[in-house]
């Protein structure tokens, strides 16, 4: 899938290059301080996400781990400045971007993108594929001519033609296609850092390593920082550098992946690791 | 792993042709198309129709017959000429203020539902000081007041008093699509609000729209027709409310002259009954939860669910019986 992709992707891998050697090796590329994020409801209020402070280095892959309902997703909301942080403070190449808005939040989002759980809702289902790549074009920052090849390009990181998907309406696509378009819409603005909020969450295994793998490779071609945010510690496991687990809002462990698999530290870690199904295990216990 | 994955559909499924063509039209959809457009039909043959409305053919109130198939109104102009004319300007004054009406709705539902925060609180403020003020108060107002009423001035007016309940129903739709993840797919795409209004969330409403159209439509025929009848109608046009206007006071009803004040009522009775019907049918179009099956897929569905039960309950039984490793006998008396 890396042959259609070797000659347009010239270019744009030595301006990713570039732009990851800006940020020097120990500064985080993003970073956010005592991040929190209140609800307000009836007879009260809940903290979704209370003061977690994480780094996002240059090139690294970060995995955010935790139950449905520790605010994880909220924490990648609010990263993604889709919404509003209670207190805290975001910083992006040591810029604070935890109030921008109008063209400076744009161009956060020309490096900072993400994928999103539902390969179904994400998609306006009125549109072909082709059109909701074409709108990514003004903020990615190219003429409409050198817009076809940037699809091209971009569509062949995730092994898909513009022929056999640009024409597509969402519902004409299977799940990992679908899956595989985000990323490719993503990718179109050559962002620097991509958030992956239970993106293979919602496909099956094969479609699930697929994506993964996708992403995977993206890292080492593009020098991507990855934030990939599961509730599966063995996806975790398989991608990312660094594990920080949360619990109720709160981050009650994190570390070096090995750290955090094998030498468990939280009891709420050890309770997740329990949880992966062993197969082994389960085979001798029915035999 | 350790979540059960939803379905995925099969990476070499023939896609779908056009999803539009699977749309089933119910009998009531048919039913309501045909009351409708045999409406516009009556509007449009006046045109063709030898006679003028404005042309005096008779005396006041002469009955139907001899050439004149409803007779002559209270100046001796022919009815069914009238009738024509009239059909046309309500249903002229009934689209155009349903189209403003629409406009207005679904440009404030949208924004006050997709944008949030104080800007909805202002503008549905608005709205609900507006539906708070009984609309046909502020049409005689208005009307009362301008110094001379045209078809398109009572239209416009008609559709400036119409709009708060569309934008109420549309806001709510309109909120429910912004929290939807191709909303921030948009946003992280870089689209801008009017783009993403337009793109994103428009297509999602549409359906309500049309609804709310065709029942905007409907409203502002009767309240022309309303407003008319009170003598606030249009200056120098026949309307169904007009007709209706002078048949009341010359005295119509009371001298039996039935053809005067009949056949605009029935018309009036048709417009508004179909356009209502063709609300609810294309409702049933748009939420296929709605859809009521047809009788013999009804039949079918109803057989193949007795089936299934009585193979449930000859399951449950054979266990029971006994240990029976048997297929499940069809008839449960079998296992006895």
């Amino acid at each position: 899938m890396t042959e259609s992709a070797t000659g347009p992707a010239a270019a744009p891998v030595d301006d990713g290059g570039g732009m990851i050697t800006r940020s020097e090796a120990g500064t985080p590329l993003l970073s956010c301080r005592d991040l929190t994020k209140t609800f307000s409801v009836a007879g009260g209020s809940i903290t979704a996400v209370d003061s977690v402070s994480l780094d996002f280095p240059a090139s690294s892959v970060l995995a955010v781990v935790g139950e449905s309902g520790s605010g994880k997703s909220t924490l990648a909301r609010m990263l993604l400045r889709l919404m509003p942080a209670t207190s805290g403070t975001i910083t992006f190449r040591d810029q604070d971007v935890t109030r921008i808005k109008g063209q400076e939040l744009r161009s956060y989002w020309s490096e900072v993108q993400a994928v999103f759980q539902d390969p179904f809702a994400s998609f306006n289902q009125f549109f072909t594929v082709g059109s909701l790549l074409r709108r990514s074009l003004k903020l990615a920052g190219v003429e409409k001519e050198e817009g076809d090849h940037l699809i091209e390009e971009c569509l062949g990181y995730v092994g898909l033609t513009p022929k056999e998907a640009l024409h597509k309406f969402p519902h004409q696509m299977s799940g990992g296609q679908r899956q595989r378009v985000m990323v490719a819409r993503a990718l179109m603005m050559r962002p620097t850092v991509l958030l992956a909020d239970e993106a293979t969450s919602m496909l099956d295994a094969s479609l699930r390593v697929n994506v993964l793998n996708v992403l995977h490779d993206l890292r080492h071609e593009l020098g991507l920082t990855v934030l990939f945010i599961t509730h599966d510690i063995g996806q975790a496991c398989y991608l990312a550098d660094r594990v920080a687990v949360m619990e109720h809002g709160v981050v009650v462990e994190r570390g070096s992946t090995e750290e955090v698999i094998f030498a468990p530290q939280a009891e709420y870690t050890k309770r997740l690791l329990a949880d992966v199904p062993d197969l082994r295990g389960s085979l001798k216990h029915h035999a | 792993m350790s979540t059960p994955n939803a379905p995925v559909t099969d990476e070499k499924s023939a896609p779908r042709s056009n999803p539009f063509r699977s749309f089933n039209f119910s009998t009531r959809f048919w039913v309501s198309l045909v009351i409708v457009v045999a409406v516009v039909v009556l509007g449009l043959a006046g045109l063709l129709y030898p006679t003028g409305s404005g042309e005096k053919v008779g005396s006041l109130y002469d009955a139907p017959g001899g050439g004149l198939p409803l007779g002559t109104d209270n100046f001796g102009h022919d009815v069914l000429a009238v009738l024509m004319a009239g059909t046309r300007t309500s249903l002229i004054i009934g689209l155009v203020a349903g189209t403003i009406a629409t406009a207005i709705g679904v440009a404030v539902g949208l924004v006050a539902g997709f944008v949030g925060g104080w800007l909805e609180e202002v503008l549905m403020g608005i709205t609900n000081v507006v539906l708070a003020i009984p609309s046909i108060i502020v049409l005689i107002l208005i009307s009362i007041s301008l110094p001379q009423s045209s078809i398109w001035s009572l239209a416009v007016v008609i559709g400036i008093t119409a709009w708060p309940w569309t934008a109420r129903a549309v806001r709510a739709q309109a909120s429910s699509v912004a929290t939807r993840e191709h909303i921030d797919v948009a946003r992280l795409s870089g689209a801008r609000l009017p783009s993403i209004l337009l793109v994103d969330v428009l297509p999602y409403i549409l359906s309500y729209a049309v609804m709310a159209f065709v029942l905007q439509v409907s409203g502002a025929i009767l309240a022309e027709s309303a407003l008319s009848m009170l003598g606030l109608g249009p200056s120098g046009t026949d309307s169904l409310g007009t007709q209706l206007h002078w048949a009341l006071a010359f005295q119509a009803v009371a001298t039996g002259a039935w053809w005067a004040f009949l056949p605009p009522t029935i018309v009036l009775t048709l417009v508004s009954f179909g356009f209502l019907l063709l609300q609810a049918s294309l409702d049933e179009v748009f939420n296929p939860r709605l859809r009521r099956g047809k009788k013999k897929q009804m039949k079918q569905a109803a057989a193949r669910r007795a089936k299934e039960a009585a193979a449930l309950a000859a399951g449950e039984q054979a266990p029971a019986a006994g240990a029976d490793p048997r297929p499940v006998p069809t008839s449960a008396g079998g296992a006895a």
